[in-house]
């Protein structure tokens, strides 16, 4: 049992939780994701690890309620315990001096973005973000990552701040101005990693994303997380989440994140009936 | 020569236990104990005790079953096997101490595998488990010596369990949220009920084994951090458990799970509970599983019990005398309907527009004159390609090597394989103060020989701490 430290509100539903794990925390560094089991008779959910503090040994995570196992998380409280925390998985973020990096961030995949940003610029990285939401009401952490990049943008579809449009609009406008990119790092949506991906393989930058691949142990022992990366098949979980994104076969992660849709349906109407005789 | 015949154990009939995962055979009652027990000839020389790979003194506790001593006998066993309780439902009796047994000449070898089982069932029922006393082994500084394990399968349970009672403090450090490895994760509920590797688990608890669950070492934790943090020797027990697939097209739709996937979904997580439990599993009426060996088995007796599901079909290229599962699993899966495709090989999965699996492809196999090591080769019948119709694919081709932790470690040395190189009779790796057992360092085998090097480990690590450690 791990005790939730800290849960802030970030938008009507997305939320920012402390954890107190210090195993998870002592070795961690930016791309490194963690596996939470909100209750006993819970799924392992997948979340990447926003911040840690060494010191008191709290991992920060943040998460939207999209189905049956966040949503659960999400009525939980500081001082409540969350059944099981795992990490850190995956391989972290391969960190060197690129030179002029532009980090993309969608929805969910801004916390993502942040501690890689951050190293990325402790590395001595020249950092620019760009951030996308659907509106300004959904957009989270400006401030953050204003503190780890030389510059921020922030874009929304409908326009209700910053630059109106997608993030690849925002890219491309930022290409086109003429600064020099060496490297894109893009976290977000498929569909977002995709457009991305399919912009920057015609620029010809080199483009790292991260998969949120369907998971469960997070060791490489089911094989549930494998993505087709060129020609070769990959777990996500010990062999990413980080990739190449020009090789990435995107239809086929859509496809598989798509699994059990059926079952996640049943699975959260379960839990609101339960909820309601409450 | 004994009279009578080798005592069946009674067990759920077919038709009623394909509705539910409760343990299948019911073992033995006392009388049928008595009476199995009393069959054995006590011979001068006990051969099954050779076929034990813990050489569990066998003669000895059926004597002391048949004269009704079971607490006797129980003790007789745990000196050899701390795990009887799983070990009598798992093993494979019949290659290992049956095998041996004197009356397999008769065709009725002594059922040593369900008295094992009666007597750790007895136990269980009848005795209150104490924590024994036992003198902690300090070092210079006065304190215990403490070891890390690195996974809790039955090698790193082994070795926590004989390193407590020698005196060392022992933790384990799990990957997954719960203890037991492949006990919990792999074996199914109605072959090996969770509740009796729980009922293990706090004993090793009772006797001041520490487990700490979701904690990776190589990840949460290096190696180097251990021994930073003042244990003074590590073992490796992380199990083989990465699966191997078909390389065939279409492996990747929806509907196809590894083994180790569909099998952690139902057991570790409950997913034949869904939704009561979070975890799903997504099965149609026609499961094919690839592969006929003991884990093989699992796979399509535990689709057989999920709901909706009507047909489950074994598809194994060879013949039905080359499959490599315990013949009592076969005749299990056999008796509860799966279907055995043989001589059959997939080449393709196929699914519908929305990428869910609709088919499978096979071709039809010859088996060729057996080669030199008497195996028997195959190859496929051309133009003999037909398909089944399907909704799901679980290939259960094996495992190799997990490599989360072993590439890793600097300097440590691994096989060609990736398993890493451990001494048989020590468990002795490469780096002094490192040492490794069970399927990590062997391959994927039996729970009793990954038990049995978790035991020469031990006491390895015990004359390793002597010479180089302790006060
Ligand atoms: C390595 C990794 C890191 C992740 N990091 C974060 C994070 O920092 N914050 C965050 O909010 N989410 C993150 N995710 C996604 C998160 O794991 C899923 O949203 C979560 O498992 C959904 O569970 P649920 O039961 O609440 O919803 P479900 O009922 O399982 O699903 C509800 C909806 O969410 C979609 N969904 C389910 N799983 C995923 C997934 N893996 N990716 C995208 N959509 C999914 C489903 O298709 C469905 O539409 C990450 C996933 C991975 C693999
Ligand atoms: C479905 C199935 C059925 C089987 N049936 C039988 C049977 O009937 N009889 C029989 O004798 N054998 C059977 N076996 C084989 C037997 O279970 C294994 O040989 C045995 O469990 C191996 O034990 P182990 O301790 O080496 O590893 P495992 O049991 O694999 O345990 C390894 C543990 O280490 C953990 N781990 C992995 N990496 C790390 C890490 N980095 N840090 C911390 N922990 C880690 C894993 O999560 C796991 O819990 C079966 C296997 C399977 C898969
Ligand atoms: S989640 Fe199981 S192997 Fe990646």
């Amino acid at each position: 049992m791990y005790k939730i430290t800290l849960k802030r509100q970030l938008t009507k539903d997305i939320k920012l939780m402390g954890i107190l794990a210090p195993h998870v925390v002592r070795n961690a560094k930016a791309g490194n994701f963690v596996i939470v089991i909100p209750g006993e008779t819970g799924e392992r959910v997948p979340l990447t690890i926003y911040d840690w503090d060494k010191e008191s040994g709290v991992v920060y995570i943040i998460f939207q309620e999209v189905g049956v196992s966040t949503v659960k998380l999400g009525m939980m409280n500081e001082g409540d315990f969350v059944y099981s925390i795992a990490g850190p998985l995956g391989r972290h973020f391969h960190i060197e001096k690129y030179g002029n990096v532009v980090v993309v961030g969608g929805g969910v995949g801004v916390p993502a973005i942040f501690p890689i940003a951050r190293a990325l610029r402790d590395a001595g990285n020249s950092v620019t973000s760009i951030t996308g939401f659907r509106t300004s009401e959904l957009s989270i952490l400006e401030k953050e990552m204003k503190s780890v990049s030389d510059a921020v943008i922030v874009a929304t579809n409908d326009g209700s701040s910053g630059t109106k449009g997608l993030v690849t609009d925002a890219l491309k406008a930022l290409y086109d101005k003429g600064g020099k990119i060496d490297l894109v790092v893009a976290v977000g949506p498929v569909v977002m990693m995709k457009a991305v991906s399919e912009l920057t393989k015609q620029l010809g930058i080199k483009t790292i994303v991260s998969l949120n691949a369907l998971m469960l142990d997070g060791t490489g022992m089911c094989g549930g997380c494998r993505v087709t990366i060129g020609d070769k098949v990959k777990f996500s979980c010990v062999d990413g989440p980080d990739f190449d994104g020009h090789l990435v076969d995107f239809n086929e992660l859509t496809s598989r994140l798509s699994a059990f849709k059926a079952e996640e349906k049943i699975s959260l109407d379960h839990c609101k009936i339960h909820l309601a005789g409450r | 020569m004994a009279k009578k015949e080798r005592l069946k154990v009674r067990q759920q009939a077919a038709a009623e236990r394909t509705k539910n995962f409760d343990e299948v055979p019911f073992g033995y009652d006392d009388s049928e104990a008595a009476d199995e027990a009393s069959r054995c000839l006590q011979c001068k020389n006990p051969t099954c005790i050779e076929g034990c790979p813990v050489n569990i003194n066998i003669k000895e506790f059926i004597r002391q079953l048949s004269a009704g001593d079971k607490a006797g006998a129980i003790k007789t066993i745990k000196q050899s096997n701390s795990l009887p309780a799983v070990c009598g439902r798992v093993c494979p009796q019949e290659t290992q101490c049956e095998a041996k047994c004197v009356l397999l000449k008769t065709g009725q070898p002594i059922n040593i595998g369900a008295l094992e089982r009666y007597a750790a069932d007895w136990e269980a029922a009848n005795l209150k488990t104490e924590a024994p006393k036992i003198k902690p082994v300090t070092g210079a500084d006065g304190k215990q010596i403490k070891v890390a394990i690195a996974g809790s399968g039955p090698a790193g349970l082994t070795v926590a369990g004989e390193l407590a009672k020698l005196g060392y403090k022992a933790v384990i450090f799990e990957a997954l949220h719960l203890a037991g490895g492949v006990l919990v994760y792999g074996i199914p509920e109605f072959r090996l009920p969770k509740a009796i590797v729980k009922r293990e688990v706090e004993y090793l608890k009772l006797l001041g084994v520490e487990i700490e669950t979701n904690v990776l070492v190589g990840k949460s934790y290096t190696i180097d951090d251990l021994f930073a943090d003042g244990f003074s020797a590590v073992f490796i027990g992380v199990g083989a458990g990465t699966p191997s697939f078909m390389n065939i097209p279409g492996e990747n739709y929806k509907g196809v799970y590894s083994s180790n996937e569909f099998l952690t979904r139902m057991n570790l997580l409950k997913a034949y509970k869904f939704p009561e439990y979070d975890t799903p599993v997504k099965l149609g009426k026609k499961v094919a599983v690839v592969g006929a060996g003991n884990v093989a088995m699992d796979a399509a007796r535990v689709s057989k019990r999920f709901k909706g599901v009507e047909e489950v079909h074994i598809i194994y290229r060879r013949s039905d005398k080359e499959m490599p599962a315990r013949r009592e699993e076969i005749e299990h899966a056999k008796e509860e309907g799966i279907i055995m495709d043989l001589l059959t090989n997939p080449v393709q999965v196929l699914a519908d527009e929305n990428g869910f699996v609709s088919a499978i492809k096979c071709v039809k196999m010859t088996l060729c004159e057996p080669d030199a090591s008497g195996r028997c080769s195959v190859k496929a019948i051309a133009g003999s390609e037909f398909t089944i119709e399907v909704d799901n694919v679980i290939p259960a081709l094996g495992t190799k090597a997990n490599e989360l932790l072993t590439t890793n470690v600097k300097g440590l040395k691994l096989n060609r394989r990736g398993y890493i190189e451990a001494d048989p009779e020590t468990g002795e790796t490469s780096i002094p103060g490192i040492f490794a057992g069970g399927d990590i360092s062997t391959g994927a085998a039996t729970v009793i020989a990954a038990m049995g090097a978790g035991k020469k480990s031990a006491a390895a690590i015990d004359r390793y701490l002597k010479k180089n450690i302790s006060a």
